[in-house]
């Protein structure tokens, strides 16, 4: 089967020094669900700023969407970047934005119409219960709400690969209980996701694959 | 994605199907990048005052190029024969001498001998008024107008005359046409070399401004990176607040030099002093219909310039934030 994303022997340094990660080596194929997990510094936040093509491997070879990312030029990024959406722990919203503005935002930088996607994105809101809360400024949200927001944004565009960077983080147990579910629900739907998170309390509740990264090296455990 | 079987995290009285119910139509959208992080008073002041030199430069040279052009057209459209003083008599003689050759030259359509009292006119100036100037040996002077339509051959005039009375010369004053062009041509120079440097002040200005603006939006164009922006589209988020910048920068720099030259063409009419035949020294300074559109141009270059600048700085600037 074809992998959505593909590393091989990928290793990166920052500038001179050591690398943070070493030979690392796995795929993620479509439609499957993976946690990726390990403790702070081990390189998970790097791996995932390969993934959404915010870095590139100072060595190895990395394919996403059959693509080798060393030779996109910024277009083709943009383009690509299209079929993955991306949940950050610190939400990321853009504060002058409602949260309609913040949802609706991947389907404005494609031209669309707003009149286009109104529907859409009203929809989505209710689906994650902010429907109630379309109009209002991200600072005024709770910490869960900017993450379901967060996540809403992420979802629009109906990405074939979600990345979400501890989305759980900053929710109490019941929502991140809850969050899990969506993740859940919307693998049902084909969607490939990647959940990285330390939590393992929250990996216990879904049997998945994991990813384990220590001292820079990839464990996979499926 | 079908989202309407289920709803993990929609909570009673969520307003979602209400809203969704709602027909599609187009609601304002807030601008991608705030207006407030741009430095836009500070830069539309800078803009206006640079468009307000540009425009007084290009009105100033328009100004220079037509009072020249019409000077040098009256002065080539008169020449003089001026006949050195001697004795009264025979001065008088070679006077009309001199006219009559000048009436037979082809090209010459009127000639005209001035008499004591309009040369003691033109010397009033120096010498001052109430002079006797049978005193004087001040030369007699022809004044000959050329019909415009037929070349005048000077050579051939000039020879004619210095054969026939060896006192008289021919004055076509181009020295004084070639002087004008020159002055005209210099002018020109400095304008356009004036223009080249507020329009590089102004392009800096822009880099400038439009860094610390994307500086400042960093997190924005991030965001817009991660959800698939292509680098064009931000671009044109920032563009389109500077494209603002410099229309009404530029057209408040334009609109005060136009009322500057409007005031300069309008000052002789209300001069108290002023003798109609004798404007003011400032009115040669009229820009003229050409002038006005020069602005009007100034305008649209400092506007479109300004946008494309923080077109392309963002451009090279997002280069570096991948």
């Amino acid at each position: 089967m074809e992998h959505l994303v593909r590393f091989e022997n990928v290793g990166l340094r920052y500038g001179m020094g050591q690398e943070v990660l070493k030979d690392v080596s796995f795929g993620i194929a479509p439609s499957s669900f993976q946690f990726l997990t390990g403790p702070s510094g081990a390189g998970k936040t790097t791996l995932m700023r390969l993934l959404f093509l915010s870095l590139k491997p100072t060595r190895g070879l990395i394919t996403l969407f059959g693509r080798d990312v060393s030779s996109l030029d910024p277009d083709e990024v943009a383009v690509l970047r299209r079929r993955i959406g991306i949940v950050f722990q610190d939400f990321r919203l853009l504060d002058h934005l409602t949260t309609y503005e913040n949802v609706a935002l991947p389907l404005r930088v494609l031209g669309r119409d707003e009149a286009s996607y109104r529907g859409e994105v009203t929809e989505l809101l209710g689906w994650v219960g902010l429907g109630d809360r379309m109009d209002v400024l991200p600072p005024v949200l709770s910490g869960g709400e900017k993450q379901r927001a967060a996540i809403a944004r992420a979802l629009i565009g109906r990405p074939e690969f979600l990345l979400a960077d501890e989305p759980t983080g900053n929710v109490d147990p019941t929502l991140a209980r809850r969050l899990l579910r969506l993740f859940i629900e919307l693998n049902r739907t084909g969607t490939s996701v990647l959940l990285a998170t330390h939590d393992i309390a929250l990996m216990d509740q879904y049997d998945a694959r994991r990813l384990v990264i220590a001292d820079g090296r990839l464990y996979v455990y499926d | 994605m079908s989202t309407t079987e289920t709803a993990p995290l929609a909570t009673k009285g969520a307003a979602a199907p209400e809203e969704a119910a709602r027909p599609a139509k187009a609601r304002a959208q807030t601008s991608i990048v705030p207006r407030s992080t741009i430095a836009g008073h500070t830069l539309v002041a800078v803009v206006a005052i640079m468009t307000f030199l540009a425009s007084l430069t290009v009105g100033a040279v328009m100004a220079v190029r037509t009072t020249a052009g019409q000077w040098r057209a009256d002065v080539t459209r008169e020449v003089t024969i001026q006949i050195r003083a001697g004795e009264p008599a025979a001065t008088d003689a070679q006077v009309q001498l001199a006219a009559e050759i000048a009436r037979a030259t082809p090209g010459i359509a009127e000639t005209h001998i001035l008499s004591a009292e309009e040369t003691g006119r033109l010397l009033e100036p120096w010498l001052g008024s109430g002079l006797d100037l049978g005193d004087l040996p001040v030369p007699r002077v022809v004044v000959l107008k050329l019909d415009g339509s037929t070349p005048v051959d000077f050579a051939k005039l000039r020879r004619t005359l210095s054969d026939r009375i060896p006192t008289a010369s021919l004055d076509d004053h181009r020295l004084w046409s070639q002087r004008l062009g020159a002055m005209a041509e210099g002018v020109m120079i400095a304008g356009v070399v004036l223009l080249a440097l507020v329009g590089l002040a102004t392009v800096l200005s822009v880099v400038f401004a439009t860094r610390a603006a994307v500086a400042t939006n960093r997190a924005v164009v991030e965001v817009l990176h991660f959800v698939g922006a292509r680098d064009g589209f931000i671009a044109a988020q920032f563009q389109r607040h500077f494209l603002k910048i410099g229309a009404e920068g530029g057209l408040l720099g334009g609109c005060a030099a136009a009322a500057v030259f409007g005031a300069i063409i309008a000052l002789p009419r209300f001069s108290v002093v002023g003798d109609p035949e004798d404007p003011t020294f400032l009115a040669w300074l009229n820009p003229g219909i050409w002038g006005f559109v020069g602005i009007a141009c100034a305008v649209a270059v400092v506007a479109f310039a300004t946008a494309l600048t923080s077109r392309v700085t963002v451009y090279r600037t997002l280069r570096t934030i991948q």
